[in-house]
């Protein structure tokens, strides 16, 4: 039970994450659009690095 | 293209020398897989058998297992085929086919071997103590009587991945033939140049270099083609989970760490050990927080793959059980047409994945690589921080 409540509160952290770095990439691209390549590998490297984070805790707390 | 073979190969013994060793305390197994037959009447249970069924899937079996289903005479009857079992007991080192256990993953069928009596429960194969002729388990399913064995068996996995580099060997092989002839590749090959290429330019070169990718390119590629084609055999209905399985990642994190260490040089360690340019008391509070880097990067790489590919079977085999479990609410064809529309959705998602995974393990393994392998140019500065002020001033003005 409250592994599952500790997973619910991992992935709303993760969520929040993700949005902010998926949002400012968008900003990003729409404000220099030949940009588009470097700031999309950025931003994979950072949701990767994010989403590490995120599943070793839910591995922990499993 | 041999030697890409021969470290698949490599990869494929390390594997089982690691699945051995995995965690013993294993909290998968402590479930009860175990479909129940008899309760209800005869019935059994869907969302029991549901479970143990997603669960078995993501775990290592010992046999090649397609499918089962009920003959007409009422027996179970199994599709596939055994795979060898290697194990080393008390009495040395036993060969043997699976299909000796005739499917049983329960302990129920013991299998004799000159001295040492052998049964299977949950993947795990236990040697029995002697004169022992029946398992028995405490409360946590633990066995009280019997002793786990060292297993290097040719599980599925390593059936698996043993698979994949025979099919790296034949389409590289293709391609590394052609360019003897030919400058442009014809074929499969057409699909394979521009994906080298793709690795060398948009992760070896922007991230350790164009002098010194050159050394690191093999071992990128074969990560690369390892993890990618591993995770589209996981999407086939042949059900392998390769990268799903911890030992796997874990093999191919700890390649990545020993890469990183011994090609790392003197800035790297210097970086790690007594970090320039900042107060000695940072100095030594960063020592313990680099040290601890060195680990949580391959840990990280390891956990993000395994998680990965575990949650994506986990939702896609879930998706194909809606079929049966809302069966009652929409009818067969509605929560056929549901589960069929839901799962293309996620099968779809997860092509994705598996290309994006095996570029993100690529590209970060790139990235820690060229972290070891890149030179500072640090002045190291003994003042108080006000002659650099000066200095850059006097340069600009």
């Amino acid at each position: 039970m409250y592994n599952l409540i500790g997973a619910g509160l991992i992935v709303i952290g993760g969520g929040i994450g993700l949005g902010q770095i998926g949002g400012k990439a968008m900003e990003a691209i729409a404000r220099q659009p030949e940009a588009a390549g470097k700031i999309q590998t950025a931003m994979i490297i950072i949701g990767a690095l994010l989403e590490g984070l995120a599943f070793g805790a839910l591995i922990l707390g499993k | 293209m041999i030697g890409a073979y021969l470290k698949t190969a490599f990869f494929a013994l390390m594997l089982t020398a690691v699945t051995t060793v995995q965690a013993q305390d294993d909290h998968l197994t402590d479930h009860n897989v175990h479909v129940t037959d008899a309760e209800d009447d005869g019935k059994v249970n869907t969302d029991d058998e549901i479970k143990s069924y997603i669960e078995h899937h993501l775990k290592d079996v010992h046999d090649f297992h397609l499918f089962s289903y009920t003959t007409d005479s009422g027996e179970r009857a199994h599709v596939g085929f055994p795979l060898p079992i290697i194990v080393w007991t008390t009495e040395g080192l036993k060969v043997f086919m699976s299909s000796e256990f005739h499917h049983d993953d329960s302990g129920n069928v013991l299998v004799k071997k000159e001295g040492v009596t052998l049964a299977k429960y949950h993947s795990r194969i236990y040697e029995l103590d002697n004169g022992v002729d029946q398992i028995t388990f405490d409360e946590e399913h633990h066995p009280t009587n019997a002793n786990k064995v060292l297993d290097f068996s040719i599980t599925k996995s390593v059936f698996g991945i043993m698979l994949i580099g025979l099919i790296i060997l034949v389409i590289f092989g293709s391609l590394g033939r052609q360019y003897r002839k030919k400058a442009i590749p014809t074929g499969m090959g057409r699909v394979l140049e521009p994906l080298v290429l793709y690795v060398r330019d948009e992760i070896a070169r922007p991230n350790i270099g164009v002098e010194k990718s050159k050394k690191f390119m093999p071992y990128l590629l074969t990560v690369f083609f390892l993890i990618w084609i591993a995770n589209l055999l996981g999407l086939t209905p042949l059900g392998f989970n390769i990268t799903g399985q911890i030992a796997v990642t874990a093999c191919l994190a700890l390649f990545t760490f020993f890469i990183v260490q011994f090609n790392g040089n003197k800035d790297y360690w210097k970086h790690i050990f007594w970090m320039p340019n900042v107060p000695v008391i940072m100095k030594i509070l960063l020592i313990p927080i680099e040290l601890l880097g060195i680990f949580t990067k391959p840990f990280s790489l390891m956990i993000r793959l395994f998680a990965n590919i575990t949650a994506g079977h986990f939702v896609m085999m879930s998706l194909i059980a809606l079929m049966i479990t809302l069966k009652a609410q929409f009818g067969a064809v509605g929560s056929t047409g549901l589960s069929v529309f839901l799962s293309l959705f996620i099968f779809f998602i997860e092509l994705l994945v598996a290309f994006l995974q095996a570029f993100i393990f690529t590209l970060l393994s790139a990235l820690f690589i060229g972290m070891a392998v890149a030179e500072h140019d640090h002045p190291e500065h003994t003042g108080t921080g006000e002659e650099d002020v000066d200095e850059v001033r006097e340069r600009f003005v």
